[in-house]
């Protein structure tokens, strides 16, 4: 059952915790999933999570992000959030510019273009998707997500597929976007080096059902990266 | 110039080819007249006003019947294509219309409502409805999850998500219904006229089969040929080409 709700007032003034999730547990069908998760993320921190292929950490932040509703718990988050995916996951049939002022309602034509200035799609503010290389339509997918200034981000494997030259260069991209627009983020990689250079704090989901490892203050020796 | 322009073109006069052949070899007029033997008649019947009269009633009636079942077709099959407890309850009754011959339709429909317009076009939707929810309960259940996951995770007003994200999903699955479907449904239309009308193509085929004039049948039957194939030119295919712009970009 989903009791989430937007997080309190009196705690965004205080600028403590951007997201709060308690997650008891949360199963497909016979079978259990996650187990009791509890997490917090302030404002301006990033929290990244790593783990085996299959272990739920997309079912995880499907959870936090809202899009699954069906499990035991609860999850606090602000109204204003973005989502990059593992897959760029635009509208094909939408110019660049169209697939920003689409997704934000009260986003200005000035800040869209300022938006794509920033990822240097600028020049691209009429092409379909289609047109645009996969590290463009990555770098679109971020674009989209920063437009709004969210207060809580998720990004699922947003690196995922990219050679090592691009990962990078998208890598600096957003963690200067993230350092500008200082939101709640939270981070799920397979990769131990990303966790360590975008996450203030990294933990391990693991087990079945999966649970996070205690969360560490500052980052979590890189062991092994999991693919 | 691209030549393939013109291949539509070069197709109809291979059809008019065929015809006068077929004429020739036939050698009478009365059973089927050469294409020229149907300029004057068609004249005439324009001059006098007639034939528009007939076409402007058939044309409203293909247009009313095409616009609800288009929008009930694709409402009812993005409804199913998206929840399978509703189509699991809709399923038998799609079968049941989709076999009912039209012409069961057409009868019932006159006998219960009467010789009415009402009947006519609710007569002509009816048969059209199950044809295109099934294609769009195709397209419904073809829709992508991660796009509906991006619609949900960036609060997608009903309005956008339907506009934005759902439409252009469906559209090859629209343009297809909306093509088959003017066809049928304009040829449903003249049955329905044949039996129960005192206006129309179909009403007038009727008159002149009674009198065994089969020039005045051919007429009727292509001078609305001609008002269809307009609509697919100059409506139809713009559309098409329009919503497919971005794939041809690509």
């Amino acid at each position: 059952m989903d009791n989430s709700a937007t997080l309190g007032a009196a705690c965004q003034a205080l600028a403590c915790c951007m997201l709060e999730v308690a997650i008891k547990s949360k199963s497909f069908g016979e079978t259990p999933v996650l187990g009791q998760i509890d997490l917090t993320i302030k404002r301006g921190e990033t929290l990244a999570i790593t783990g085996p292929s299959g272990v739920g950490k997309s079912t995880l932040l499907r959870i936090v992000a809202g899009i699954d509703t069906d499990f035991d718990g609860t999850v606090s988050r602000p109204k204003s959030l973005a989502m990059v995916f593992q897959e760029p996951n635009l509208l094909p049939w939408r110019s660049a510019l169209d697939n920003l002022l689409i997704a934000h309602t009260g986003l200005t034509r000035r800040r869209a273009v300022h938006m794509l200035d920033r990822v240097e799609l600028v020049d691209k503010i009429d092409a379909f998707p289609g047109q645009l290389s996969l590290g463009q339509q990555r770098r679109l997918s971020l674009a989209r997500a920063f437009a709004c200034a969210p207060d809580l981000l998720i990004m699922d494997e947003p690196f995922v597929s990219l050679d090592p030259d691009l990962a990078a260069s998208m890598l600096d991209l957003t963690e200067t976007l993230i350092a500008e627009h200082r939101p709640a983020t939270l981070f799920v990689t397979h990769n131990h080096s990303e966790a360590d250079r975008l996450g203030n704090r990294v933990m391990t989901l693991q087990g079945a059902p999966a649970q996070l490892e205690l969360a560490t203050v500052g980052k979590a020796s890189p062991t092994k990266n999991y693919t | 110039m691209d030549s393939s322009r013109f291949i539509p073109f070069l197709s109809i006069a291979g059809f008019f080819a065929l015809w006068i052949v077929a004429a020739t070899l036939s050698a009478d007029p009365e059973t089927l007249p050469a294409p020229w033997l149907l300029i004057t008649p068609l004249v005439q019947e324009m001059a006098s006003g007639e034939l528009l009269y007939h076409l402007n009633a058939t044309l409203w009636r293909v247009i009313w019947a095409f616009a609800l079942a288009m929008t009930l077709g694709v409402s009812l099959g993005l409804i199913m294509g998206r929840s399978e407890r509703v189509n699991l309850w809709l399923d038998p009754w799609l079968v049941i219309f989709l076999n009912l011959p039209a012409l069961v339709l057409i009868v019932l429909c006159y006998l219960w409502i009467g010789l009415t317009e009402t009947a006519a076009i609710l007569a002509v939707t009816l048969n059209k409805i199950p044809n295109v929810a099934t294609m769009l309960r195709e397209g419904a259940r073809a829709l992508d999850p991660n796009l509906d996951a991006f619609a949900q995770v960036y609060r997608l007003s009903w309005m956008a998500r339907i506009r934005h994200v759902i439409l252009p999903q469906l559209a090859p699955f629209i343009a297809a219904a909306a093509r088959s479907g003017i066809a049928v449904i304009w040829k449903i239309v003249l049955v329905v006229e044949f039996l129960g009308r005192s206006s129309g193509i179909g009403f007038q085929i009727h008159l002149y089969f009674q009198l065994f004039d089969v020039t005045m049948v051919l007429v009727y039957s292509l001078s609305f040929i001609v008002v269809m194939l307009a609509v697919e030119w100059i409506i139809l295919q713009p559309w098409e080409r329009r919503v497919r712009r971005w794939r041809v970009a690509c």
